[in-house]
């Protein structure tokens, strides 16, 4: 039981899939204007991300090493499809917001990478939760970002208004970087920094260290 | 030693089975859910006109709102070089069906659209539908309300909306754009419902039938001015020039002064 519950919570804080292993970070800053839309883009690529481990696991001993990477593909572009017309049958307004995005999921760093790292050498249940596990890592971080940037950047949380605007008679003035993709990059840099002061473990030894000024006899 | 699940045969085999249950995936989502999303863009489109006309609560509305007042709006294809409204005849002769006519799937399709010279592109289209289709919204006889769709290059891409007018033809009632790329907090605001009321009641043609309706930088002032969005000249500059293409001579200016001269029935 406490596999499960590891496979679970660890792509939470301990290997988080954006924080700890820099992976997926494109949609991150796409899709976090407003958190409704990240929510459903959140599920988008959980859902995605389980059923495609679910998938691979299930054939991956059928699978011939030489079409190994194409056979991935195929199945995580057909389940996205599958999720894009879902969206846009029950969520039209939503996935009129995601647009492109929910497509892209298909190069989405993460999902490849679960199928690769995980899928292929664990049995389905497992791979299922796993995909679930890192799902959630996913969702974590861009609910986070999506908050700060909503409620920063139009006043608003879930489109409710929190921080009544300047321009509606309000008192806030609201911060338009915030509605722009750089200052996603800011938060994911601020959350991995807060993540990395509490898990030391977490901080990637130095690849290389700045020499010190060489005097002129050092030069030669 | 080449194990058996990597010999050529069976990746052809697994190959071969993927493809077969991949694509009976995708075209059975695609198949089955199609009339909902249909329906969706449907009520989508509907609800813009509906915005454009000043007619949408977007808090108290249910979809079934929308297409009770939707119901008043009757569709015409009008064709833009000859400057009026086509009959039921001509529209079978072109084979548009005036129930699932869809102008923005045709734009390719040189049977009903056309490149725009570059000399007139004002809007900065490259291509336009011929048959484009508005709404007309008549009550008691008399002509209440006009919408006709209306594009434009922005700054990152084409802006879609539709523009209300009175019956008139002359008055605007409101602006609606349902589809853009621009930035969202500059350009993006031109969907900001303190900007889109500015537009109801605002002249379009001057005296001597030329387009004066213009988005201005400042202040706007007057029947004719528009204050333009700050921090968004370019997406401004782009709503002016898809004012000055499609209500102008290549646009809908014959097609309004036929209306407005002999109503809509031909």
């Amino acid at each position: 039981m406490s596999g499960v519950k590891q496979i679970l919570l660890t792509p939470l804080f301990e290997n988080n899939p954006i924080a700890l292993q820099i992976l997926g970070v494109c949609s991150a800053l796409a899709v976090t204007t407003q958190l409704n839309v990240t929510l459903v883009m959140c599920v988008a690529l959980t859902t995605v991300t389980a059923f495609s481990n679910l998938f691979i696991s299930l054939i991956r001993n059928h699978m011939p090493s030489s079409i190994r990477i194409i056979v991935q593909m195929t199945i995580i572009a057909s389940l996205v499809i599958a999720v894009d017309q879902f969206l846009q049958a029950f969520a039209y307004e939503i996935s009129k917001n995601l647009s492109v995005f929910v497509g892209l999921i298909i190069t989405n760093c993460i999902v490849m990478g679960r199928a690769e790292a995980f899928a292929m050498k664990n049995p389905p249940a497992l791979s299922f939760l796993d995909g679930i596990g890192n799902g959630l890592g996913y969702s974590l971080v861009l609910i986070v970002v999506a908050s700060v940037r909503e409620l920063f950047g139009s006043g608003s949380l879930f489109s409710i208004q929190i921080l009544p605007l300047v321009e509606n008679g309000g008192w806030y003035q609201a911060n338009g970087l915030m509605l722009l993709s750089p200052s996603a990059f800011f938060i994911i840099g601020f959350f991995i920094w807060a993540l990395r002061s509490v898990k030391k473990d977490q901080v990637e030894t130095r690849d290389y260290r700045i020499a010190s000024h060489s005097t002129e006899e050092g030069a030669f | 030693m080449v194990s058996s699940k990597d010999s050529t045969s069976k990746t052809l085999l697994v190959a071969f089975c993927l493809c077969v249950v991949c694509s009976i995936v995708v075209s059975g989502t695609a198949v089955i859910l199609k009339p909902m999303q249909d329906a969706n863009r449907i009520l989508d489109r509907n609800r813009n006109i509906l915005s454009a006309a000043g007619l949408f609560d977007a808090q108290r509305d249910s979809d079934e709102d929308v297409q009770q007042k939707f119901s008043q709006f009757m569709p015409h294809i009008v064709d833009l070089n000859a400057g009026r409204i086509l009959s039921e005849t001509e529209l079978q002769q072109l084979q548009i069906d005036i129930e699932t006519y869809d102008q923005r799937l045709v734009i390719n399709d040189g049977n009903y659209s056309e490149a725009i010279d570059r000399l007139y592109d004002v809007a900065n289209i490259k291509r336009r539908v011929i048959y484009p289709m508005i709404y007309v919204v008549e009550q008691d006889g008399e002509l209440e309300t006009i919408v006709v769709p209306v594009n434009g290059y922005g700054l990152w891409g084409i802006l879609y909306g539709f523009l209300a007018l009175q019956g008139d033809g002359n008055t605007v009632k409101g602006l609606a754009f349902y589809e853009l790329k621009e930035t969202p907090g500059l350009g993006a605001e031109v969907r900001n419902p303190n900007w889109t009321a500015l537009w109801p009641g605002k002249q379009i043609y001057e005296a001597d039938g030329s387009v004066g309706l213009r988005v201005v930088k400042g202040r706007g002032s007057g029947d004719f001015q528009i204050d333009g969005l700050s921090g968004a000249t370019l997406t401004s500059r782009g709503v002016d020039n898809l004012l000055q293409y499609w209500l102008g001579e290549d646009g809908y200016a014959p097609v309004l002064a036929q209306i407005r001269n002999s109503g809509v029935q031909n």
